[in-house]
């Protein structure tokens, strides 16, 4: 065997050894690579409740109330499966909608209602011009007539 | 034509300085009709308004910014494996220039997600594993200037290189792999893509631009240091008078 083919055995065979191990090591970090919890891992109790933590989902159609000091937001996150119960004081994201995807930063209460210090909007992978949106938006709204 | 003859410094020289112009022009074009695309054909954006249209910089930089790592790690393997000089000058020369689009990436990222998601900065798996991306190439960078030994500095480089080419396909998969607050891709190699086509074509544009305007800004860094560490040579000493 060549000078250089021990070397190129040597980096192949030191990809493969790294590969294996970041899979590993990725694998045993799964839980802490989560960055947020759907509310149905929440409902499994699979979050941890004694600490902070993230919720994230659609914001619930219908549920965004307002509280009278105009700061304080009150509305469901949900993954259509199950849904909870978010208290927020503070601005909202520009992007922040019902039906549109969220992230919130909290603790859960003792009364099954989260907490948020924090609330993101989180984008989705679609981007169209505004007639198209309406367009699906629209489209929606004829389904759900249709469903009801 | 002998191709291995452009695998040696002195005949790659002469060859880079005239390939130079044939992509830097190209890439200035491509760079101001993509960006007239992004900006006046484009549609604004049904949820975001105009505040999109920073990914006609922030996609291409960031793909660049993963593409360039491979290519480094993969000049840098044959450099290293072969002891093929001009391949580790390659790598070295690619460095700086992913280096860049990788800042350029979080940069503009970081300033689109303030008015979109409501922050500058989250820790989760695709930003921070992006920013890994960067201080490998800082670390490659400064792992090299740091020993006086080109032949040892290319090893080491090499080295680094390699163990980092780990990360790429981590951020790439982020998304999927796990819950993330930056959205998924939106342009996929199978499936349809979830971006309007004239959104689409400014990006790719600009994409392309980035690509010429990375391999004439290495070109141009690799003849310098082709220069620098062939200065014994005599051929350097005149090509630098």
């Amino acid at each position: 065997m060549k000078r250089r083919h021990k070397r190129i055995a040597f980096i192949v065979a030191g990809l493969t050894g790294l590969g294996i191990a970041a899979a590993l090591a990725l694998n045993a970090f799964q839980d802490n690579l989560v960055f947020f919890f759907s509310p149905s891992q929440i409902a499994a109790k699979q979050a941890p409740t004694g600490r902070t933590f993230r919720v994230g989902g659609l914001v619930q159609e219908g549920t965004v109330k307002r509280e009278t000091d105009g700061l304080t937001v009150k509305f469901s996150v949900t993954d259509t499966a199950q849904s909870i119960p978010v208290v927020y004081k503070g601005i909202l994201p520009d992007l922040f909608k019902e039906g549109k995807g969220c992230v919130a930063q909290g603790k859960i209460g003792a009364d099954g209602v989260f907490y948020a210090d924090q609330v993101l909007a989180k984008h989705d992978e679609n981007y169209m011009p505004p007639e198209a949106g309406q367009a699906i938006d629209s489209a929606k709204a004829a389904k759900t007539v249709v469903d009801n | 034509m002998n191709w291995y003859k452009y695998a040696s410094p002195t005949n790659f020289y002469p060859l880079a300085g005239k390939m130079i112009p044939w992509f830097a022009i190209p890439s200035a074009i491509l760079f101001v009709l993509g960006l007239y695309v992004g900006f006046f054909v484009a549609p604004t954006d049904f949820q975001q308004g105009d505040a999109y249209r920073i990914i006609f910089i922030h996609v291409p930089s960031a793909w660049m910014g993963m593409f360039l790592y491979l290519l480094m790690a993969f000049y840098a393997a044959i450099g290293w494996a072969f002891n093929a000089r001009l391949s580790s000058m390659m790598a070295s020369a690619i460095s700086i220039t992913g280096a860049m689009f990788t800042a350029l990436s979080l940069v503009t990222g970081s300033l689109w997600g303030k008015p979109t998601w409501g922050t500058y900065w989250v820790w989760d798996a695709r930003l921070t594993s992006t920013l890994i991306l960067l201080f490998l190439y800082i670390g490659f960078i400064s792992l090299q200037a740091s020993i006086d030994d080109r032949s040892r500095a290319d090893r080491a480089g090499a080295v680094l290189a390699i163990v980092g080419v780990i990360n790429v396909p981590i951020i790439y998969f982020s998304v999927q792999w796990w819950n993330t607050l930056h959205q998924g891709a939106s342009i996929r190699l199978l499936g349809k893509p979830t971006i309007a086509p004239p959104m689409m074509a400014a990006m790719l544009i600009i994409l392309a631009a980035c690509w010429l305007y990375s391999i004439a800004v290495v070109l141009v860094r690799l003849r310098q240091i082709i220069v620098e560490r062939e200065q014994t040579a005599a051929w350097a000493a005149e090509a630098r008078a």
